[in-house]
């Protein structure tokens, strides 16, 4: 017998993604550019982060025509975002066809305790994590693949890299744990048990993991690609920028190529300006996405 | 020892490589044209097949590989692997590397909410294969050099052609190294001759 929605299956998909960069849209034509850049998936989107940011309010799920039109567009993977314990709207994008759902922190959470029970889901979910704590409690929740939260929105790779560098560290100190201390670690990360033990034989998560959350140049991407991520997310960086198509090439190749500096230096040239940036201490914390999800 | 290789531009790379060894390859990652040289085999990962294309085509892989595959050394392709060995695409006009005699339909069972997985049979290999299907194409079409090695709901997603072979499906997401033992099996027969 057949049988959809396993974890192999859902966690599988992230795997297929691995090496790539995956690219926030908002229309039809944006997406088919970052599909022809050579784009893993597209993310749907209503607003790109850095202009849900400057919008402010409630940012929801995305229009559903702007999902329809765009899973209309493309033959790649196409995923959206839900609101942080947004249930409902993660039913109605998933009965959408949307083959990847974000339960995201760019978006204002519709929950200020619980995240989206994402085991109950036929379609896989990402989730954001600052740490492996809340990691691996975002896939004890049912989470396939994680992602680096950094901050959305900034053009400021700083926060990812914290973010991945916090992980990559905590990840190595569990492997390195003897067996009998791992208890008292899943209690101080917030961690469950099993998925912790798992760290400690794998010497990495259970499921794939991205970078997200600023990263606005080629260098960028392969900086987070040597820091261990598996493929990256680029949200606001390309279509803010002077020369998206071009510019969504340079970084598809910078990820595949993450050590070949003359390559990286090449595709790097003559992109025009990148997204203007914004200094993370310039941001009042009540405005910090990454603080966003329990 | 026989030496093959993984095409690691983007896709389930680490996977693959981990497979081979266990059935007794050396196993290396090509992502460049000079890679290519002293293996005896490729194997194309699962991916995105207009990703994994876009950069074959930028580094001179495509060529490259096409010329691998004309000299008689043996290509295993899964998934997006499949749709780039395929002669003929559905609802394309041109195919990737159009090696292996084959017509695939892409993301043919469906979007990701309609993957899942199942044991098959797959003639020659196991009567019980762990098949994941992850937005999976099928075989349309097998020509008639091929054979069909394995079916799922009448649709063809395993098949041999010469020393091509393509899965529908990954096996680089289970521990059942059965497939990639046959694929060795096959390069080393292809080195003999």
């Amino acid at each position: 017998m057949a049988q959809v929605g396993t974890d192999r299956v859902k966690r599988g998909m992230a795997e297929m993604q691995k090496g790539g960069v995956i690219m926030d849209v908002v229309n039809a034509e944006q997406a088919k550019i970052a599909e022809a850049a050579g784009a893993v998936a597209v993310m749907a989107l209503e607003r790109v982060p850095s202009d849900i940011r400057a919008a402010g309010g409630v940012a929801r799920m995305a229009d559903l025509g702007i999902v329809e039109e765009v899973l209309k567009a493309v033959s790649i993977p196409v995923m959206a975002k839900a609101r942080i314990g947004h249930f409902v709207e993660a039913r109605v994008l998933e009965s959408m066809g949307v083959d990847y759902l974000d339960e995201s922190e760019v978006l204002t959470p519709a929950d200020d305790l619980y995240h989206i029970n994402k085991k109950e889901f036929t379609v896989p979910f990402v989730c954001g994590a600052r740490d492996l704590g809340e990691a691996l409690r975002r896939i004890g929740e049912g989470a396939s693949m994680i992602r680096t939260k950094g901050e959305p929105g900034t053009g400021n790779i700083v926060e990812a890299v914290r973010h991945m560098r916090t992980m990559m560290a905590q990840i190595r100190k569990v492997q390195a744990m003897s067996y009998d201390e791992l208890m008292a670690e899943a209690k101080n990360l917030g961690a469950p048990y099993e998925l912790l033990e798992y760290v400690h034989k794998n010497g990495k998560l259970p499921v794939v993991n991205f970078a997200a959350g600023g990263i606005a140049t080629p260098a960028d991407a392969a900086l987070m690609m040597q820091l261990g991520s598996e493929g990256v997310f680029v949200g606001s960086g390309i279509f803010k920028s002077d020369n998206p198509e071009k510019f969504a090439r340079a970084i598809v190749e910078a990820t595949t190529h993450y050590t070949d500096y003359e390559l990286i230096a090449r595709v790097s040239k003559g992109l025009g300006t990148p997204m203007q940036g914004i200094e993370i201490s310039k941001i009042r914390e009540v405005d910090r996405m990454q603080d966003r999800g329990w | 020892m026989m030496k093959i290789g993984v095409l690691a531009l983007q896709g389930a790379v680490i996977e693959h490589l981990r497979m081979l060894e266990e059935v007794g390859a050396t196993a290396v990652s090509v992502k460049r044209v000079e890679e290519l040289q002293d293996l005896d085999g490729l194997v194309i990962p699962g991916g995105e097949s207009t990703t994994i294309s876009k950069l074959m085509h930028k580094y001179g892989l495509m060529d490259a590989v096409r010329k691998f595959g004309e000299a008689g050394k043996p290509i295993f392709g899964t998934c997006a692997g499949a749709i780039l060995l395929a002669k003929e695409i559905e609802g394309q006009l041109d195919a990737h590397l159009g090696l292996m005699d084959i017509k695939v339909a892409r993301n043919a069972f469906g979007r990701q909410k309609d993957s899942f997985e199942v044991n098959l049979p797959v003639v020659g290999v196991a009567a019980d294969y762990p098949a994941v299907f992850i937005r999976a194409p099928y075989l349309k079409h097998v020509g008639e050099a091929g054979q069909v090695l394995a079916k799922h709901e009448d649709k063809i997603v395993v098949a041999r052609d010469r020393h091509y072979l393509a899965a529908a499906f990954h096996p680089e997401l289970t521990e059942d190294t059965r497939l990639h033992k046959y694929f060795l099996d096959m390069v080393k027969e292809a080195k003999k001759a």
